[in-house]
């Protein structure tokens, strides 16, 4: 489903991402974890062709995203959804408008079917009765989780979070978590999260992937992560410093 | 001397890089012109924006210029004994000159910066991106609208403009230094051409596609190569205001002289 091959990306002498390799199954949960700022940011902007590799691709049903244009590149921008890391939400907009505008642009729903679409997605992220309020009004959880709503809404068959919990409460975040466990159940969503979380995120995922160095250092089921042998990953697991 | 040449041959190549950006910038937002799906009511919504919300700083600039320019006028006239062409100079300066530029001018620092600013913010905040990642092309909700805005709202803000500046003068030439009105009125509609008019009105044309390109531009670009975050916005804004507003001055003397001699 999604394939990452040989990704280079470099800004100015800075090698932030130096031959990534990764495979992500359909209807997988994925998790990549990795220090601050190793490139994690960088590389889910080029799973969505927001940024353009030196060198390498990022393949999605086979399809290279950074070489698709016009409608080929809209259709398959459709089926993804993605959550900034900073939530990236339209401030001038209302927060229900923030969730009705892909709606709005890209479905031919009526004004009575988004309305309900919309405060069901923001009623599932725990934000019901604050859809009149602008982004600069909310806290960072907050905006953050009308984010996921905004991306949620559209169905998307692939997901890529970054870091969709960072800044939430242990509630919400499970709240969260249990959406897109039951999106993969119902509709086999792909997902693909950033996270810091250690180890909650791995209960969570089916497999997660460690960067390091602008390479994937370790791939493989949540289990065989936290009994990683590699040592680099054990001491990220346990907070050591290097 | 080797790395003073040096320098001289970045900033060239810099520049030319530069232009060959904004010249695209331009190219692409035509394009997507015509390409659907025609976002109308984000049209009328940047006429509100750059339009509606000028007319009164317009029609107050407006004011002003036509009674100073008829006062000093009047003046220099009244020593040769010319004062009855007193309403043809105001009214021809007006349309071919003054409100064209004059109402661009306005309309950069009261818009224009603006604009800029929303759209360098929304850069540095990843809207753009995010727009983007939706596959809706940000070419069409943020720059197209205000271009065709601009087509719309500077000839309407310049004839305001130029309308506002004769009523000045008139309040100048015949209620203070009592001309009649008849002489006043009767200069302008003797002199004022066809392609009088034309020439104003070709001029607010290109100054607003002018400045809406220019402030879209360095707002949709803010932060590269410009400095990051707030300075970056800030300096993309100062940039956009003093290079629309040069350009205003450089278009009018070419557009002048292609329409005089061309
Ligand atoms: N637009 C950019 N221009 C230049 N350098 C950039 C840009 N974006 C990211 N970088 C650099 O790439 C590196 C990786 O950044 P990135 O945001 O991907 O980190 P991250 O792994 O997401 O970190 P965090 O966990 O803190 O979010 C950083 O060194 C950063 O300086
Ligand atoms: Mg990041």
């Amino acid at each position: 489903m999604i394939e990452i091959v040989d990704l280079h990306k470099k800004f100015g002498t800075n090698a932030v991402l130096r031959g990534v390799n990764l495979k992500v199954a359909k209807g997988e949960t994925f998790a990549l974890i990795g220090a601050s700022g190793k490139g994690k940011s960088v590389l889910i902007k080029h799973m969505i062709g927001l940024m353009k590799p030196d060198q390498g691709q990022v393949k999605i049903d086979g399809q290279d995203i950074g070489r698709l244009h016009g409608k080929k590149l809209v259709q398959l921008k459709n089926r993804i959804g993605i959550v900034f890391q900073f939530g990236a939400l339209f401030d001038s907009l209302s927060v229900f408008d923030n969730v009705a505008f892909p709606l709005q642009e890209k479905t031919r729903l009526g004004a009575k079917q988004i309305n309900d679409k919309v405060l069901a997605a923001l009623d599932n992220v725990g934000l019901k009765g604050e859809e009149e309020k602008f982004p600069a009004q909310i806290s960072g959880g907050m905006r953050k989780r009308v984010a996921v709503a905004r991306c949620l809404v559209m169905d998307p068959e692939i997901i890529l979070f970054d870091e969709p919990t960072t800044g939430l409460d242990p509630v919400i975040a499970n709240s969260i978590y249990s959406t897109i466990q039951k999106l993969q159940r119902e509709r086999n969503l792909t997902s693909f999260i950033i996270s810091h979380e250690i180890p909650g995120i791995f209960k969570i995922v089916d497999r997660a992937a460690m960067l390091h160095d602008g390479r994937i250092i370790q791939v493989g089921t949540s289990d065989e992560i936290q009994n990683s042998t590699v040592p680099i990953v054990q001491k990220f697991l346990k907070g050591e410093i290097e | 001397m080797l790395t003073f040449i040096q320098s001289i041959g970045a900033s060239v190549i810099g520049f030319v890089r530069e232009l060959g950006k904004i010249g695209c910038f331009l190219l692409t937002a035509l394009f997507y012109v015509f390409t659907p799906p025609f976002l109308l009511n984000r049209v009328t919504r940047q006429i509100h924006f750059l339009g509606v919300k000028t007319i009164l700083v317009v029609v107050l600039t407006g004011l002003f210029t036509g009674m100073v320019l008829t006062l000093q006028s009047y003046y220099v006239l009244v020593t040769f004994g010319a004062e009855a062409r007193l309403g043809s100079i105001l009214s021809l300066s007006l349309i071919r000159e003054i409100g064209p530029v004059l109402t661009g001018l306005m309309v950069v620092g009261r818009a224009g910066s603006a604009l800029t600013a929303e759209i360098g913010i929304m850069r540095i905040s990843e809207q753009i991106d995010a727009l983007d990642a939706m596959a809706l092309n940000p070419h069409k909700y943020l720059v197209i609208p205000n271009i065709l805005a601009s087509l719309i709202v500077f000839p309407i803000l310049t004839s305001f403009f130029i309308v506002a500046g004769i009523w000045g003068g008139y309040l100048v030439a015949v209620q203070l230094t009592g001309m009649a009105p008849g002489v006043f009125f009767g200069a302008m509609s003797d002199s004022i051409l066809l392609n009088d008019l034309l020439l104003g009105f070709y001029k607010a044309l290109s100054f607003g596609v002018l400045v809406t390109w220019i402030c879209c531009y360095k707002g949709f670009f803010a932060g590269v190569g410009s400095g990051f975050g707030a300075q970056g916005v800030s300096k993309a804004t100062t940039d956009a205001v003093v290079l629309s507003s040069v350009l205003i001055l450089v278009c009018d003397y070419f557009i002048t002289s292609v329409m005089i001699f061309g």
